[in-house]
């Protein structure tokens, strides 16, 4: 028993605690003062205010499909639907490099839409909107896995009752089925903020990264690493992990919640 | 949508310059070593995930809830902070003196921290569901604790070891966040697929990338499929 549990510490210590600790200490090694510093450099506060941007469209964005979604698997039944569900699993197995890729490939010069988008003006490439869409598509299945389990549990027949009694959908989505599963939404619409704060690899492909101008706070990590800024990176980094701790904060407090409604 | 530009895009040549693009041996070399590394992982992280989860379930301990909530840190943690706080501890500024900085142990290390959560969470469950008076009635009958895991333990945990496993290879061969900083990303040395097809786009040759991508995507929708049998085939099991 006791040896396994020193086995588990160790691991974890080593894997996660000891480096998470290490950074800490760096950034904060030469005073905060320092910290902030690099933190206030004017493409860092734009990247900060960049994040945030992203993330508002594509939370509210993934919360209703992934609610939509959730509905269709449990409540419909129609052809396609067992590869809908694979679908819409699969942005959790696939590298967001491929991801970028094809949304790249999708809205680039030579792409299917990319012709049409740039003869009007729009440019959606090396711009907000494709960072968006590549945002939404790696954080799709989080609502919708979290919401699915919940509408299984919770049954249809206060749906129908509310039907017989002659609520319209809406209705019944509203007064029934939202609040039963609104525990289950809450973590859902969490995991899809954390994994939006912190998408790296799609945006990477998509944004171009233009310093100022579409540059995430995740790529401003990078950026700050590879012009020998450690400092800078490690101050962007502790204020990425804050947040990823406030997630964590927020999951542990819902999920047992979750059990009891 | 999207999926159907990449596929059609690495087919624009046909054939031939599909498969010329998958078997340039920088590709290739990647593609081994991806795969190689990802292996690798499913297989540590299926014994240090097994018994993290065994030991969050059937342990007491003092701040329990803490290591619990520790677990979805790697999940919440942006990938790059990640590689970043891996190579604090394990680079060349290391202060305990472990440098992997740009080797191959550097990539595992990476897919480790990243799919730290994955085996965790799909056994936790199943051990939580399986009663405890089972374990006790086995070793009040005299079993050693090495035939109480084999014997009752493991064949009630193993199909949420597998799914977890397939999904932390799923997320390993993909990984490309905490790869980037922590790989140096050496062609034919250190350089994954992920990295490969970002760099084959940055010079300009989508087609390239392309083809390695339906690679990667052939590689994750496998898995899904993988996973939802072993589902299926556990939900089945709990009935009969």
């Amino acid at each position: 028993m006791l040896r396994l549990r020193t086995i588990a510490f160790g691991y974890l210590a080593a894997i996660l605690l000891g480096p998470v600790s290490l950074v800490f200490y760096r950034t904060f090694e030469n005073g905060a003062g320092a910290a902030w510093a690099a933190l206030s450099t004017p493409e860092t506060i734009h990247a900060f205010k960049l994040t945030p941007i992203i993330t508002a469209i594509a939370v509210p964005a993934n919360t209703i499909f992934g609610i939509a979604c959730a509905l269709a698997i449990v409540r419909r039944t129609f052809p396609g639907k067992g590869l809908l569900n694979a679908f819409v699993d699969l942005p959790l197995a696939l590298s967001p490099v491929v991801v970028g890729l094809a949304l790249f490939l999708l809205y680039g010069r030579e792409g299917w839409f990319g012709s049409w988008l740039s003869e009007h003006g729009v440019q959606v490439l090396f711009a907000l909107p494709s960072m968006v869409v590549a945002t939404i598509f790696v954080s799709l299945p989080f609502v919708t896995r979290a919401v699915v389990p919940a509408l299984r549990e919770i049954g249809d027949e206060q749906e129908q009752a509310a039907r017989t009694l002659g609520a319209s959908s809406w209705q019944t989505f509203r007064r029934i089925t939202l609040p039963a599963i609104r525990w289950a939404v809450i973590y859902g619409v969490i995991l899809t903020t954390a994994r939006s704060l912190g998408e790296y690899g799609a945006v990477a492909v998509v944004s171009g990264r233009l310093q100022g101008e579409t540059e995430t706070a995740t790529l401003r990590v990078q950026e700050r690493y590879e012009s020998f800024d450690i400092a800078g990176a490690y101050a962007i980094s502790i204020v990425l992990a804050f947040m990823a701790v406030l997630v964590l904060v927020a999951m542990t407090f819902i999920k047992p919640r979750e059990g009891t409604t | 949508m999207p999926l159907a530009a990449l596929v059609w895009s690495s087919t624009k040549e046909g054939g031939r310059g599909f498969w010329d693009a998958v078997s340039a041996p920088e590709a290739v070399s990647a593609l081994k070593l991806t795969l190689g590394a990802s292996v690798a992982v499913a297989l540590i992280g299926a014994v240090m995930g097994t018994i993290t989860a065994w030991v969050l379930v059937r342990d007491e301990f003092r701040g329990k809830a803490l290591v619990n909530a520790l677990i979805d840190l790697p999940f919440a943690l942006p990938t790059i902070v990640a590689g970043l706080t891996l190579l604090a501890l394990y680079g060349p500024a290391s202060p305990i003196r472990v440098d992997v900085a740009y080797t191959r142990a550097s990539i595992v290390l990476a897919m480790l921290f990243v799919t730290l959560p994955f085996v965790v969470r799909t056994v936790q469950p199943v051990l939580l569901e399986l009663d405890a008076e089972l374990e006790q009635a086995a070793r009040s009958l005299g079993a050693t604790e090495r035939q109480v895991f084999r014997r009752i333990v493991f064949p009630n945990v193993l199909p949420g070891i597998l799914s977890g496993v397939a999904l932390a290879f799923a997320k390993a061969v993909g990984e490309f966040g905490a790869l980037v900083i922590v790989s140096g990303n050496l062609p034919y040395k250190t350089e994954v697929s992920s990295v490969y097809i970002f760099s084959r786009i940055e010079s300009g040759d989508p087609a390239g990338a392309s083809a390695v991508a339906v690679c990667l995507l052939a590689i994750s929708f496998g898995l899904l499929l993988t996973i939802g049998a072993v589902r299926h085939f556990a939900t089945r099991h709990d009935h009969a």
